[in-house]
């Protein structure tokens, strides 16, 4: 399973594809995260894929009719099923090959969600996708919120985010929850490949996203994706902050490969979280017991993300 | 050759799947349609088809595997009944519009609550709109045909559309018959191989399922319902091949010694071989009774329908489901508004019975016929009655 991707050279400065298979034009907001790690990814997989979306950010801004984004083919049917859809396409495939009625010629499938999509409502889906070993990959693009809706908080939002359901006032202060592990959720299935990524290491990204294609089974790619319009940050500094949230430890970048866990980028000197959290008006209201609260949680998951690293 | 035997229809349903050469199966289980899946599974296992068998998380799951698996070109087929068919209802306005010629078997059952695992139409009716084809099997050997059929004219370019063969659960999916199973090459000619028009094809890549702005969505939804009715032209030849190649002829509507009948019951699914027998009991009383079964619920066939009503003066709809607090029942609705001021319409009079599993006798339908006479006389206060209820 692994040598597929061993086999792999990795993508270079040098060497990126110059083909894009998200076409320029789409009606995302200016600065938006998400777009861009899509653009990447989509770099990164080439034009032998079909792409399964859930409904949201990225699939309205790519496909208002007759106007398309996509080179590549593309379905959406629904908010919490792309992963179904991907279990369908991949088990198609897999008979019309044997049966000789479509080329031998592998294809890759992809499924991709929003973090509402992935961490609420299409858990299910995706874990028995997962559990059933279809060959797909799964990409969460994590804005932190349901954005396509108007900024809803989603268990993906990070705890003391202010979303328009996770208002701070007398008796809150913004979201009450940790934000869910779904990586972790991933790994748990036993799957051979999942990965973190950020859009303002976009070499990490695309690898890690072909990887994930090339592996055999299921594989999960969960990456941040700066939201300029539902944070209320300056669209300007999407990669600022896509940078900012794994040098303070925020969101690490790893790997599990047959579950063992790689540090894909060891913070040795993190800055505080504080100067991830300034600049971006969904924080604005936290008060410096919060961010010694955050600062604290942040620094004990990050080592026991390291502890897994050690051990695995 | 075909060959006719003893068999379960659940089973012969399961049969005609394999004899269609599916390519993939998505399915949960719930009763009364697991023999159906667990046959496929079988026979899957056993390599009596190359086929896919999915066995996913959820009935949702199901039918958003099977939109998939259609759009990538594959021969596609799930099952399903009651409380799944509901968890399947928002997945199941989009293979529609989408032009996915899915089939699935509905084995028809009561809704929760109060749980109830017998049959009746209440899942089915809620779902009506959804945009699919659909027919209502009488028996085994039509369980059987009905969906060679349904592969036939689902995948048919014209058509491309999905469609659903609805049996009763238990009261047929249960029930052993004798049923004429075709033999593969006798299918092979009546089913040819599936072409999609569209599929996802990274060498012709498009775009399936964009965002539907107002300046298109009024017309993807208005060809969608021209393309669905539009498909009884194709329904229609693919009984008449199947009528010149194995001998048994389908109709959208059938009737039964309806020729000189003043009262005609009108009824969907199984129950209505019981209602042949109610009519042959009052033929032999002198009563000028008769049956019309409808057999193609989407597209409603009304011409038909009409024609086979012919010159009846009173018709005693039965419906399986009981929709609270509307005028009526869904078909006893459809008829009425069928037949809204066409000159010389007959008086359409709606039962509601066998509600979860309750059997409907010969008695009851002689009561309906009773009461839909007298109420022909004198108008009654309801627009329609259940039967066979106890007070207390
Ligand atoms: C069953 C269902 N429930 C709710 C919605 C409404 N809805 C559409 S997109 C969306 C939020 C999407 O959030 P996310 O998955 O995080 O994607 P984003 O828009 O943030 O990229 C919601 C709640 C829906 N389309 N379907
Ligand atoms: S709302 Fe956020 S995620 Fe959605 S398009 Fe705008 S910037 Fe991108
Ligand atoms: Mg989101």
């Amino acid at each position: 399973m692994i040598s597929e991707f061993e086999k792999f050279k990795r993508f270079k400065a040098k060497n990126l594809p110059r083909k894009e298979m998200l076409a320029p034009g789409h009606r995302a907001c200016q600065g938006c995260g998400e777009v861009l790690a899509l653009r990447m990814a989509m770099k990164a997989l080439g034009e032998n894929v079909i792409v399964c979306m859930a409904t949201g950010c990225m699939e309205i801004i790519t496909t208002p009719y007759p106007q398309t984004s996509w080179k590549v083919p593309w379905i959406h049917i629904a908010f919490e099923n792309p992963a179904s859809v991907a279990s369908g396409i991949e088990s198609a495939l897999k008979v019309l090959r044997r049966k000789g009625k479509v080329s031998k010629k592998h294809i890759d499938v992809l499924a991709i969600g929003g973090d509402g999509s992935t961490s609420d409502i299409g858990i299910g889906w995706i874990s028995g996708a997962f559990e059933r070993g279809h060959d797909f990959t799964y990409i969460c693009l994590d804005n932190e919120a349901y954005m396509n809706t108007g900024v809803q908080r989603s268990s993906c939002t990070p705890y003391g985010a202010m979303t328009t359901t996770s208002p701070p006032g007398e008796k809150s202060f913004g979201q009450v929850t940790w934000k869910k592990n779904v990586p972790g959720i991933a790994v748990a299935h036993n799957i051979p490949y999942v990965a973190t990524a950020s859009p303002a290491y976009f070499l990490d990204l695309m690898n890690k996203v072909k990887k994930a294609a090339l592996v055999k089974g299921p594989a999960y790619v969960h990456i941040y994706s700066p939201c300029p319009t539902g944070w209320g940050s300056a669209p300007e500094r999407s990669i600022e902050f896509a940078k900012l949230v794994v040098e303070t430890r925020i969101f690490p970048l790893y790997e599990v490969i047959e579950g063992r866990y790689i540090m894909s980028r060891k913070i040795t000197k993190p800055k505080p979280v504080e100067e991830y959290l300034k600049g971006q008006r969904r924080f604005r209201h936290l008060d410096k017991e919060h961010i010694d609260h955050i600062q604290q949680r942040v620094n004990a998951d990050y080592e026991k993300l390291i502890r897994l690293s050690e051990m695995t | 050759m075909a060959k006719r035997i003893g068999i379960e229809v659940s089973i012969a349903l399961a049969e005609a799947v394999k004899l269609a050469n599916v390519d993939v199966i998505a399915a949960y289980p719930i009763t009364p349609q697991t023999h159906i899946v667990e046959h496929l599974s079988e026979v899957v296992a056993n390599g009596e088809v190359d086929a896919e068998f999915v066995p996913v998380e959820s009935e949702h799951g199901a039918m958003s595997c099977c939109c998939g698996s259609s759009a990538a070109g594959a021969r596609t087929f799930t099952s399903t009944s009651s409380q799944g068919l509901l968890l399947m209802s928002e997945i199941l306005f989009i293979p529609g519009p989408m032009r996915l010629p899915i089939v699935m078997a509905v084995v028809d059952r009561a809704l929760s609550a109060p749980i109830s695992i017998w049959n009746d139409h209440q899942d089915i009716m809620s779902q009506r709109d959804v945009g699919w084809i659909q027919t209502f099997a009488e028996n085994g050997q039509e369980a059987f045909d009905l969906t060679l059929h349904a592969f036939r004219v689902a995948e048919d370019r014209r058509v491309s559309l999905p469609m659903m063969v609805n049996i009763d659960g238990f009261t047929l999916s249960h029930v052993v018959e004798a049923v004429e199973l075709l033999s593969q090459e006798e299918v092979d000619q009546y089913l040819p191989p599936f072409k999609p028009r569209y599929r996802l094809d990274p060498r012709k890549p498009i775009t399936m399922g964009p965002v539907g702005i107002p300046e298109v969505y009024s017309e993807a939804k208005v060809a969608h319902n021209e393309a669905l009715k539009a498909s009884k032209k194709v329904i229609l030849q693919g009984w008449k091949e199947f009528a010149d190649l194995f001998g048994r002829q389908y109709n959208p509507v059938e009737t039964y010694r309806s020729e000189d009948a003043e009262i005609l019951l009108v009824t969907m699914g199984s129950i209505s071989e019981t209602a042949m027998t109610a009519v042959d009991t009052m033929r032999e009383k002198g009563q000028k009774a008769g049956l019309v079964r409808i057999r193609l619920w989407r597209p409603f066939p009304g011409p038909e329908f009409r024609k086979a009503a012919g010159k009846a003066k009173v018709l005693a709809v039965v419906d399986r489901c009981l929709p609270p607090g509307a005028t009526c029942g869904p078909v006893g609705a459809e008829l009425r508004s069928l037949f809204y001021k066409v000159p010389g319409s007959p008086k359409i009079f709606n039962f509601i019975a066998g509600l979860g599993g309750r059997d409907v006798t010969v008695e009851w339908f002689e009561e309906m016929v009773e009461k839909a006479t007298a109420f022909a006389k004198k108008r009654p206060k309801e627009l329609y009655e259940v039967i066979g209820v106890r007070e207390k």
